[in-house]
């Protein structure tokens, strides 16, 4: 590890802005424009693969391409061809790449195989015919023959201007692509049964929709290599998905996220010589993933976790108030203390601690000398509101749901959290609300926990 | 080819290669069933940064450091994608290319950094392995071959892979059951106080130590095809895990030796002598993929031949079920007094008839046709075919069920009787035992259908098949 911090470390202040801003020569910013555009032709790609279900086809793909290669390689010496020529061995690729999807959707379809084990079936056999027909390249005597290994590993950091500029063509067109069929591709991503009853070619829409992935991962291949081209579709896609729930937003995330990890992995290998282009991408990305999966604010780790807890919060200061509140409504109000409250619920860990906190801060109870809690005049409006739903729903409960009344109090403690105002509507409507603002509890109300709870 | 050459090379890497498919074969059968084939392709892609760091630790190609550190990549990559799964809310695939991707680009970039501290550890030998240069020096022929002497200098790769092969069947006898209900339902196994997650991570970590000790012979993707092609296949031509489990065993012993046989004969044999043999591994994993194949085109039940010649089959008992139906509709309307109506068909308006506005080449109809006749069910005169008094029978108790099913179908479900005739058409053709004894009860007292006419009399000993 001492080497890469020594690698990392090695270029000055000044190299490092150099690279950033695209002045560190002509090759070094050829392959970061050029990681850059794969990143986003394959982010937006991604995005309908991973929605669709589909994420690892990329990597049944990009290994299905390997006999195609070897067998272009061959076919085109055999031919007489120039055998390195790009158009060969794309045509092989993509020949064989969509033999491998197509074969992929057959098992599944018509074995009792699943889609996951066929991915695995197609990129295994496949990649092994490729093997067989690599090395009898590598037998025959031809001079100049392309590496098995920069196919896997990729040549990123040997990529020219005229490739970047490929990749900014595809990722150009992808996008376009991606807008025009924006519908198309949203209602067969989301409920692909739906749209074909509604008359949609699902079919159609979906072979558009691989033949970009084929097309993302082809160019891709020879350009960063196998296993970039799988993470590039995977990770920024999935990444995007923590950002947000509108496919629109999340095309153009998953673009950028894209963008950015080609961006600051090519930037990084660069400054560190010695390190792979390739791989150093796919770390970034892995990276910018770690960073979105947790502090993305629609659907992060950490925004999950701050919310449940303010559901928790909430959900305690609602069971304190109306605590408070029936004690009240049977004379017991008197001097019921942290104990007391105790004695009626269980409060677990330090969650009775902070209602109470938040209770007081909140200008909603008042804790005398003794530590006796009461109800402000504002707690006791709140607390109102509380057992008011928490009764309705059990009138509700009894009425139509048939639960015995010793029964409901359980029940409805757990939704009464969660009414909206208009169930809450409904519910008044539906038990007839009577005269008071306080419908009386279906069971008896007494300080003794037993009798109270049945 | 001499024996001495057979035992010093052909041996030792058949031997290995073999050890090799049947550990990540036995293996695979339970990643299959638990749909997560692809683990095996995402461990063996991940155990890449484990096997550099162990590498770069120890300094050397020791076994053990080597296949500690991959054991423990192996969990690290399980817990990630565990992780992404349940805290993330990532759809699995998406979680295996997220973790694997980037633990195999981390071992990349770690593996630059061996190259730099001049170790050799080469990036090909983990991909493709090196079967062809596992070597026996010693044994001089098969006498020598089982002395003890000898045995003792077997290739490192052999005994590690036999070692690995010994514990995994270990592991798979021992915990048989609780592999077994882990990996049909994990909800019962839990509420039974078996322990899927325990179960779950030993699994990886032995697939792990599999993976990683195959490497070094056979490389990472005939590995990958071996987790998967043998128990597919085996999955394809049975429903019992043990016959499963022996029957995937099979599949790889016939793909090791087949493969290596094909790759050490073929060329030879079509380009000419001399010719340099194929890849091994690479032609073991194809021949793994050709055996699926033909399972999946010719297993008994599931395959797609058998499936088809099902399908056609039901396609010929229905059509003449049809036919006899059709000509006894005929005879009533013949015997309500319209002398014009005849009695029987050409085969030409039979086909017509049948095929309805459905099209296609009618061959169903023809077999059907010919099945009847053999049968004695239908009989021809100058062309023309009527039915016989068997026939006629057999109709009889089709009709009665047609009719019956129109008479429920109005009178119990509702439906309009303009509507029911196709249905019935269909459920005709498929009435259990039992279904038709629930349609005695409900109509068997009745003497017409919804269009008024006649249900026909029970057919004393008609048994439909179910």
């Amino acid at each position: 590890m001492s080497a890469v911090v020594a690698a990392i470390a090695s270029p000055g202040a000044e190299e490092i802005f150099r690279i950033l801003t695209f002045r560190a020569g002509y090759n070094t910013s050829a392959v970061i424009i050029g990681a850059i555009m794969l990143g986003v032709a394959a982010g937006a790609i991604g995005v309908f693969a991973l929605l669709r279900g589909r994420a690892l086809m990329g990597d049944a793909l990009s290994h299905a391409t390997l006999p195609g290669v070897a067998g272009g390689f061959l076919l085109g010496t055999w031919m007489g061809f120039d055998p390195r020529s790009m158009p060969v061995l794309l045509t092989g690729a993509t020949v064989t790449g969509v033999l491998g999807v197509l074969t992929v959707l057959f098992i599944s379809r018509h074995t009792r195989l699943r889609e996951d084990a066929a991915i695995g079936i197609v990129l295994s056999v496949f990649f092994g015919a490729g093997v067989v027909l690599m090395q009898v390249i590598a037998r025959l005597d031809i001079g100049n023959r392309g590496g098995l290994q920069q196919f896997i590993y990729g040549q990123t950091a040997a990529m020219q201007g005229r490739d970047a500029m490929v990749l900014a063509l595809l990722a150009v067109l992808v996008l376009l692509v991606s807008l025009a069929f924006l519908k198309e591709f949203r209602v067969v991503c989301f409920n692909a049964e739906y749209a074909r009853a509604q008359g949609w070619p699902v079919g159609v829409i979906d072979i558009i929709m691989m033949t970009f992935v084929v097309l993302v991962t082809v160019v891709g291949l020879q350009m960063v290599g196998l296993i970039l081209v799988v993470a590039m579709i995977v990770i920024p896609a999935a990444a995007a998905r923590f950002w947000t729930d509108r496919l629109f937003v999340m095309l153009l995330t998953a673009a950028v996220l894209g963008g950015f990890s080609g961006y600051a992995g090519g930037a990084a290998s660069a400054m560190a010589g010695g390190l792979p282009a390739g791989a150093v991408i796919v770390l970034a990305s892995g990276g910018v993933f770690l960073l979105s999966m947790f502090f993305a604010p629609a659907r992060g780790v950490v925004a999950g976790v701050v919310r449940t807890k303010r559901v928790h919060d909430r959900t305690n200061r609602q069971h304190l108030l109306r605590m408070l509140l029936e004690a009240d409504e049977v004379g017991d109000a008197e001097g019921l203390t942290r104990t007391g409250v105790r004695s009626r619920r269980a409060w677990p860990g330090r969650s009775l601690g902070r209602a109470i906190r938040q209770l007081r801060s909140g200008g909603a109870i008042d804790v005398d000398p003794s530590g006796g809690l009461e109800l402000t005049t504002t707690g006791r409006e709140q607390a109102a509101r509380v057992t008011r739903n928490h009764r309705l729903w059990e009138e509700y409960l009894v009425r139509h749901a048939d639960i015995a009344p010793s029964h409901v109090d359980w029940s409805a403690d757990l939704v009464e959290h969660v009414l909206s105002s208009e169930m809450v509507r409904q519910l008044e409507e539906s038990v007839a609300a009577r005269g008071g603002a306080l419908p009386p509890s279906v069971h008896p109300l007494t300080g003794d926990p037993e009798t109270a709870q049945g | 080819m001499n024996s001495t050459f057979f035992i010093q090379y052909d041996v030792p890497a058949l031997a290995a290669a073999t050890c090799a498919a049947v550990s990540c074969a036995l293996l695979g059968n339970f990643l299959l069933l638990r749909r997560l084939s692809l683990m095996g392709d995402a461990i063996s892609h991940a155990v890449l940064p484990g096997i550099v760091v162990a590498f770069l630790l120890v300094g050397s190609r020791a076994t053990l450091p080597v296949v500690a550190g991959a054991a423990i990549a192996g969990v690290v990559v399980t817990v990630a994608v565990e992780f992404l799964c349940r805290l993330g809310r990532v759809d699995p695939g998406a979680s295996m290319g997220v973790a694997f991707s980037v633990l195999f680009a981390l071992g990349v970039v770690l593996l630059e950094q061996t190259a730099a501290s001049h170790i050799d550890l080469d990036a090909d030998c983990v991909l493709y392995g090196q079967l062809e240069d596992i070597a026996w020096l010693g044994p001089e022929g098969w006498g020598d071959a089982f002395s003890w002497g000898h045995l003792q200098n077997l290739p490192r790769e052999v005994l590690t892979l036999v070692s690995v092969g010994i514990v995994v069947v270990l592991f798979i006898t021992i915990f048989f059951k609780e592999l077994r209900i882990t990996s049909f339902d994990p909800d019962l196994a839990s509420t039974l106080g078996f322990r899927p997650g325990w179960m779950h991570y030993a699994m990886m970590i032995l697939v792990s130590i599999a993976v990683v000790a195959s490497f070094e012979a056979v490389g990472s993707i005939q590995v990958i095809a071996m987790l998967i092609c043998p128990p597919a296949t085996a999955r394809l031509l049975t429903d019992r895990l043990h016959v499963q489990l022996w029957l995937s065993v099979a599949c790889a012993v016939l793909s090791s030796v087949g493969g290596y046989m094909v790759a050490a004969h073929v060329p030879a044999l079509v380009v000419g002598p001399g010719t340099p043999s194929l890849d091994a591994a690479g032609t073991m994993t194809v021949t793994s993929g050709v055996l699926l194949g033909l399972t999946i085109v010719f297993s008994p039940w599931h395959g797609l031949v058998a499936r088809h010649v099902r399908r056609f089959m039901t396609a010929v008992r229905i059509e003449r079920e049809d036919l006899l139906a059709m000509l006894y509709r005929l005879e009533e309307v013949h015997s309500a007094g319209d002398g014009e109506t005849p009695r029987d068909m050409s085969k030409v308006q039979i086909i017509e008839a049948l095929r309805g506005d459905r099209g296609g080449p009618g061959l169903a109809i023809r077999v059907a046709l010919r099945g009847a006749l053999r049968r004695g069910e239908i009989m021809g005169a100058s062309g023309r075919f009527g039915l016989t008094e068997a026939g006629r029978r057999r109709a009889q108790g089709i009709i009665r069920m047609h009719r019956l099913w129109e008479h429920y179908l109005v009178h119990e479900l509702g439906l309009r009787p303009d509507h029911v005739h196709r249905t019935a058409m269909a459920l005709e053709h498929v009435t259990s035992r039992a279904m038709q004894d629930e349609l005695e009860t409900a109509g068997g007292e009745v003497a017409t259908d919804p269009h008024d006419r006649p249900i026909p009399d029970p057919v004393p000993g008609d048994e439909r098949p179910s």
